[in-house]
């Protein structure tokens, strides 16, 4: 006797307990296994690029707040970067060890976030998330210390950043740095060689080195194959040039290389961190700039930084006006997702959500 | 009047009822007032009510040390708003749910989508009616315990399965699917091990299993504890085997469509399970209500021992990550039934050997029976346990076939 088994169509999102987000894929499944992929995107789209044509170039960086709400500074520090390309001009020294200091911290906060949901869907309940999550809220107090605001910061500006730290920043750090280096002992140890995750991650949807490379993947996805590649090395702006970190590389492309670079670079983020603290220097944080910002006509930009998700760059092209003629946003969470496919064929149901959760994307960045 | 005799005809104290003292007690109150059927039926239905109630509350409670203890595991509060340290939120919690729309969705069977949440609940009230919670103290004392509560302890993946079918939406069926599988396979090595507790006690009943106990049952088969603790969080669906209901996966589960009070009903069968669950392990080797002063006290060891097993499902649900389908059915298969077999045949052997002429094991042979078993299972959890770890492993990079995938831990890079 035969039995009549039939594929099955589920929609994954775009509400779903773990698809960050509005994500929403369309799966065939066969029992368990998935046979057919198809990503749905644009439901968080709000029209970013096109409000920042209605705004002037400082107004701009609220809007970058709300891409990537997890790592605002970066997106922050992208943008005025390439405000800053566009209108020739550059940070001073205090201003750029500033924006180190809060893009590093915010790329811990990020990748707390990241690691903590990650085990999330494996399956473990809440434990490594608020363990993880625990350090994170000290990472946003520290910026609420800064700016006042703990996600949608707008704490840099075109020529620097909007104010020097208060006095009593520096002393919330230092306690900070002492305590997390506990509390990351304390993750790690929870979850760097735990049985399941290893068994769960190792070598499920491995993301060969060529695939990473063709399909524009970047950040800790495509460090994770092996790739050695990271704007803060290769292109290095702000005060990277004058800080030493190394860059971790994965050998497979699988989950757990996935999960275990983004852990190592929360130490080389704080290595980072230490240095900046060392090497700053009292002086001015902004430079003097006018009111409204107006670029030569015809001038273009890109400012590229490496995001917690990869590659983040802003293309400015200017028509002499106040405000951008066309803001285009190279988000790495969309780009990265570019391997859905490759990633969930084959693979089961469980393993899905843990791999979509090994790419870490972030919807607001993908629909912009 | 005639009084009524409680051996004439209708019930013998060593029945089926066993003999509870409670029950003749109430039946003869009532016999005083009423005719001798309807205090019989009044004496059984109070004792209905106790267990219900019992269980019930006992679940509430269970509900509010599990979250207030997650809470602590986790770095946080816990519910404490409602009543001192929150006790009261179970009260809340069902106030609200009762008062929520009741919703069948569009296209589900009606009759089998509202009979689960009954099903759930009535074969957890049947199951923990067997439980001696203090000498002789069970609602029912069967004689065959065991084999009851195998018996209706396993209606549960019934109704799940029916839950998931009658649901009309395809992330419970994905949840019934794996439910069934799993609650099947691991069936098997938990009757296996509860095979070896049955042949050193002599009984199936549950109270002679307990007064059998001169040395608990973990000491003397630490193997079968180890697979009914496996073998049972898999049962009760809780990590790492809560594929059932893995909610970062598919939602809920089975009970991804229940609402309202149906809702609040499995979710107290849900935690009444872990209760009972506790409770066996408690009384099946933990010694029961057997403890070191005064019998009358009973009650209280059990209540410490059904809390100590409570707090290692918290603490084991706190830690762990989850297992994926297929590494828990070779878990099950490869891991837990060699395990189960190996303490039956050593149970067997020792019995054989240990028992005297009259087939009575004295509290010496069981500390023996303790010390071979103990190196037993520390070697063969051992071995079994890394043969395992090399299945798995490799059975996780094989699902697709099409990239092989090399091993190797990771290395950092420097530029």
């Amino acid at each position: 006797m035969t039995i009549r088994t039939e594929p099955m169509t589920v929609n994954v999102g775009p509400q779903h307990p773990s698809t960050h987000g509005v994500f929403r894929v369309r799966i065939t499944f066969d029992g368990e296994d998935i046979v057919e992929v198809e990503p749905v995107l644009g439901y968080l789209h709000r029209g970013t690029e096109k409000l920042a044509e209605e705004r002037n170039y400082v107004q701009v960086v609220t809007l970058t707040d709300r891409l990537d709400y997890t790592s605002s500074m970066i997106n922050n520090q992208a943008y005025c970067l390439a405000v800053e390309q566009l209108l020739g001009i550059e940070a001073p020294p205090r201003g750029k060890y500033l924006r180190t200091l809060t893009a590093e911290l915010q790329r811990i906060a990020s990748h707390l976030i990241a690691v903590g949901f990650f085990v999330q869907e494996l399956g473990a309940f809440g434990t490594p998330l608020m363990y993880t999550f625990r350090s994170r809220e000290r990472i946003l107090d520290l910026f609420e210390m800064l700016c006042g605001a703990r996600i949608t910061v707008s704490y840099m500006r075109p020529g620097g950043v909007f104010s020097d730290t208060p006095p009593d920043f520096w002393p919330a750090l230092d306690q900070f740095l002492a305590d997390f280096e506990g509390e990351l002992e304390e993750i790690e140890n929870l979850l760097l060689s735990n049985e399941i995750l290893m068994v769960r991650t190792r070598g499920v949807s491995p993301l060969p080195r060529d695939v990473a490379i063709n399909c524009s993947v970047s950040g800790p996805v495509l460090r994770a194959s092996g790739v050695n590649w990271d704007w803060r090395k290769i292109a290095p702006y702000d005060a990277y040039d004058q800080v030493d970190f190394d860059v971790p590389l994965g050998s497979n492309g699988d989950n757990y290389d996935r999960f275990w670079v983004r852990m190592q670079e929360v130490r080389q983020s704080l290595r980072i961190v230490r240095q900046c603290i060392a090497q700053i220097e009292p002086g001015p944080v902004r430079l003097e700039l006018p009111m409204v910002l107006r670029a030569e006509p015809g001038a273009e930009a890109y400012g590229r930084v490496e995001a917690s998700k990869g590659e983040l760059g802003f293309y400015l092209v200017s028509d002499g006006g106040v405000s951008p003629y066309r803001c285009k946003i190279r988000s790495p969470s969309l780009i990265n997702l570019t391997i859905t496919e490759h990633l969930l064929l084959g693979w089961k149901l469980a393993d899905m959500i843990v791999s979509l959760g090994s790419v870490d994307i972030n919807m607001g960045e993908v629909d912009r | 009047m005639r009084p009524c005799n409680l051996t004439d005809g209708m019930i013998s104290p060593d029945g089926v009822l066993g003999g509870n003292p409670l029950f003749y007690w109430i039946y003869g109150l009532a016999a005083n007032v009423v005719p001798c059927w309807l205090a019989y039926v009044i004496a059984g239905g109070v004792i209905m009510l106790i267990l219900i109630n019992a269980v019930l509350l006992g679940a509430a409670i269970v509900s509010w040390g599990e979250r207030r203890l997650l809470g602590r595991f986790q770095n946080r509060v816990g519910p404490n708003r409602w009543g001192p340290f929150g006790a009261l939120q179970p009260i809340a919690d069902l106030a609200k749910l009762i008062t929520k729309e009741d919703i069948i969705p569009y296209g589900a069977d009606r009759l089998a989508f509202t009979a689960v949440p009954v099903i759930m609940v009535s074969s957890l009230l049947l199951a923990t009616a067997v439980i001696p919670f203090a000498k002789d103290v069970a609602l029912v004392d069967l004689n065959v315990g065991v084999l009851f509560v195998l018996a209706v302890s396993s209606l549960t993946s019934i109704a799940i399965f029916t839950a998931g079918w009658a649901s009309n939406n395809r992330y419970a069926l994905f949840g019934a699917g794996r439910a069934v599988a799993v609650l099947i396979s691991y069936e098997v090595p938990v009757v296996l091990s509860l095979l070896g507790v049955v042949i050193v006690a002599g009984s199936m009943s549950l109270g002679d299993i307990v007064v059998a106990q001169a040395v608990p049952f973990f000491l003397v088969q630490p193997l079968a504890f180890f697979v009914f603790l496996a073998g049972m969080s898999a049962e009760l669906n809780r990590t790492p085997f809560d594929v059932a209901e893995a909610e970062s996966e598919i939602i809920a589960g089975y009970h991804t469509e229940y609402s309202g009070i149906k809702f609040a009903l499995i979710q107290a069968a849900e935690f009444g399970g872990a209760l009972f669950v506790s409770g066996l392990i408690a009384t099946l080797f933990l010694a029961g209500w057997a403890g070191p002063v005064a019998d009358w006290l009973g009650w209280l060891w059990f209540l410490i021992k059904t809390f100590i097993g409570i707090f290692l499902f918290v603490w084991i649900r706190s830690t762990f990550p989850r297992l994926r389908l297929d590494q828990i059915m070779a878990v099950c298969w490869k891991f837990l039934m060699p395990l189960s077999f190996i303490n039956l045949a050593a149970v067997v052997l020792e019995v054989y050997f240990l028992r005297d002429a009259n087939g009575v094991l004295t509290t010496a042979d069981l500390w023996i029976m303790a010390a071979i078993n103990l190196v037993l299972a520390v070697v063969s959890i051992t071995f079994f346990g890394n043969l395992i770890k090399e299945k798995v492993r490799s059975g996780s990079g094989g699902a697709r076939s099409a990239n092989p995938v090399t091993s190797g831990l990771p290395t950092t890079g420097t530029m």
